[in-house]
């Protein structure tokens, strides 16, 4: 397929729950090879947005076109697993589809989880988590790849470590990725587009333009205008080894801001 | 042995064998209401069954069987909670059928036969039920099994990656029904559930994946079906609840060794 594909579209689409109106003529556009992120306060909608284009829920209004054939790998925002079901890691990535051990494996080396594999599910941190779920949406072969709040409950330096590893994910498989995110900072430098969500599409376009709207300052006021930007000498990898010397890209806010 | 002790013990391990991996996934899915409330809704089978003059398994089946798809049905709508709709459903039909055994005067209704079961009682036709159902439900949950447990650890989840949710959840709905009917005589409608939720407890502390968890509450019920049809003859005390302090005692036993042997 061409670079340029187009994976998925809304064209003017709306959502009531009853009589209450969460989303107004949302527009969108994604294509292959793409990193959009979804950006707003909390209750703008943004969960909405990302149930109708996975087909959770259908729009009251509006189109949604998606590729023939579109492969969708869904990383959800939260999983809680209880206690009583025993359940490895292993296990969890091949609850729906059956593929070999060494294509779990390989995955699970992609997300740097590989050190997981048999432990049980409940037993891992948070940043763990996002990874095994993250190989549980890379395990399917996705077209589109749909990440809600992907960095959720990991500190600021895991953070610009999956941040990196999505937007390496972006470069080696070429699939498309739709984003959900709560601020701007760190997701700036992973990021092609970003669309600023309230109830309706306030503004969009790359991160250095999104930034200076009006419309975006007025949602998220100055505080989110203090751009995230600091050197370190030294990173942490998976296991919170110390790895010295320049592998430290910290620097995520954009110099102009 | 005798006779009626063979049909029980057979009886009571066929219940065992079913409740033991069925259970386990009332429990992963914290669905003990769910069953309380379905065996409660029995009463209004065996009512219409023995008014109708049908066998009262296949009349608590169909009534199990509706109330769970009109379960499915109203969970669609989002105003009244699943629970509290159970509520209203079962205390209803438990009520109705208590109300229409009332009403039939000619009939002699052994009520706490069928609240507590009656095993010994259990004939060759209420064998072949339970075998006939239970191995069909065994079928069914094997086909469902992968999908089940897929939607039980996330169901969005599970539905964008192409699990039909709906159709799977309701097939596991009507499976617990199927379960309630052929089980009922064994330890009656108050009790079935129990055998449901304790063997597969019991199991968790020993079990490392979801299927060994199954099988290991199948043998420990099938342990406490052994150990109840004992005691009772033993002490000379009612044998399904029998069954049931047999099982709460394996899971009491099961605890205390986890402080013992604690694992990492």
């Amino acid at each position: 397929m061409a670079e340029r594909d187009l994976l998925l579209e809304a064209d003017g689409v709306c959502m009531a729950f009853g009589s209450r109106e969460v989303l107004r003529h949302v527009n969108l556009v994604l294509h292959r090879g793409e990193i959009l992120t979804l950006i707003g306060p909390n209750g703008s909608g943004k969960s909405t947005l990302v149930r109708l284009l996975l087909g959770l829920l259908t729009p009251t209004a509006g189109a949604l076109r998606r590729a023939d054939g579109l492969r969708i790998g869904y990383m959800p925002q939260k999983l809680q697993v209880d206690e009583v079901l025993p359940l490895s890691v292993a296990r969890f990535l091949t609850l729906t589809g059956r593929y070999a051990k060494e294509k779990v494996a390989a995955v699970l080396r992609e997300v740097g989880a590989d050190h997981v594999s048999d432990h049980p599910l409940q037993s891992v941190s948070g940043g763990e988590l996002q990874r095994v779920l993250l190989a549980r949406a890379l395990l399917r072969e996705p077209d589109l790849l749909v990440l809600d709040e992907p960095v959720q409950g990991v500190d600021v330096n895991g953070q610009v470590v999956l941040y990196n590893l999505i937007g390496r994910i972006r470069d080696q498989r070429g699939c498309g990725i739709l984003m959900v995110s709560h601020d701007l900072h760190l997701v700036m430098a992973a990021t092609d587009r970003v669309l600023c969500l309230n109830h309706h599409v306030c503004c969009s376009g790359t991160p250095e333009v999104v930034t200076r709207h009006p419309a975006y300052l007025d949602l998220f006021g100055g505080a989110a205008f203090a751009v995230y930007s600091h050197h370190h000498d030294h990173a942490h990898d998976l296991h919170g080894n110390v790895i010295p010397g320049d592998e430290a890209h910290c620097e995520t806010g954009d110099s102009d801001g | 042995m005798d006779d009626f002790l063979l049909r029980a013990l057979l009886a009571g391990l066929g219940v065992a064998c079913l409740a033991g991996p069925l259970g386990a996934f009332v429990v992963w899915r914290r669905m003990a209401y769910f069953g309380e409330a379905m065996s409660h809704t029995a009463l209004l089978g065996v009512g219409l069954g023995l008014l109708l003059g049908v066998s009262t398994q296949l009349s608590v089946m169909l009534v199990s069987v509706t109330l769970a798809v009109l379960l499915v049905a109203m969970q669609q709508q989002r105003q009244l909670a699943s629970d509290t709709l159970l509520g209203i459903f079962a205390h209803t039909a438990l009520s109705l059928g208590l109300v229409l055994l009332a009403f039939m005067e000619t009939v002699r209704v052994d009520l706490m036969g069928y609240l507590f079961g009656d095993i010994l009682a259990v004939s060759t036709l209420d064998l072949y039920w339970i075998y006939g159902g239970g191995l069909l439900v065994l079928i069914v949950l094997t086909l469902i099994w992968r999908p089940l447990l897929a939607l039980t650890v996330h169901e969005e989840l599970a539905r964008v990656e192409g699990v039909p949710v709906t159709q799977v959840r309701l097939l596991f709905m009507i499976l617990i029904a199927l379960v309630i009917a052929v089980s009922m005589k064994i330890v009656g409608i108050l009790l079935i559930t129990s055998m449901m939720i304790i063997p597969p407890a019991a199991a968790r502390r020993f079990a490392v994946g979801p299927e060994q968890m199954a099988l290991l509450a199948a043998a420990i019920g099938a342990v406490s079906v052994a150990a109840g049809l004992w005691g009772s003859l033993q002490w000379d005390t009612p044998t399904g609840p029998s069954m049931v302090v047999a099982a709460g005692l394996l899971f009491v036993l099961v605890q205390l060794s986890g402080l013992f042997f604690q694992r990492k």
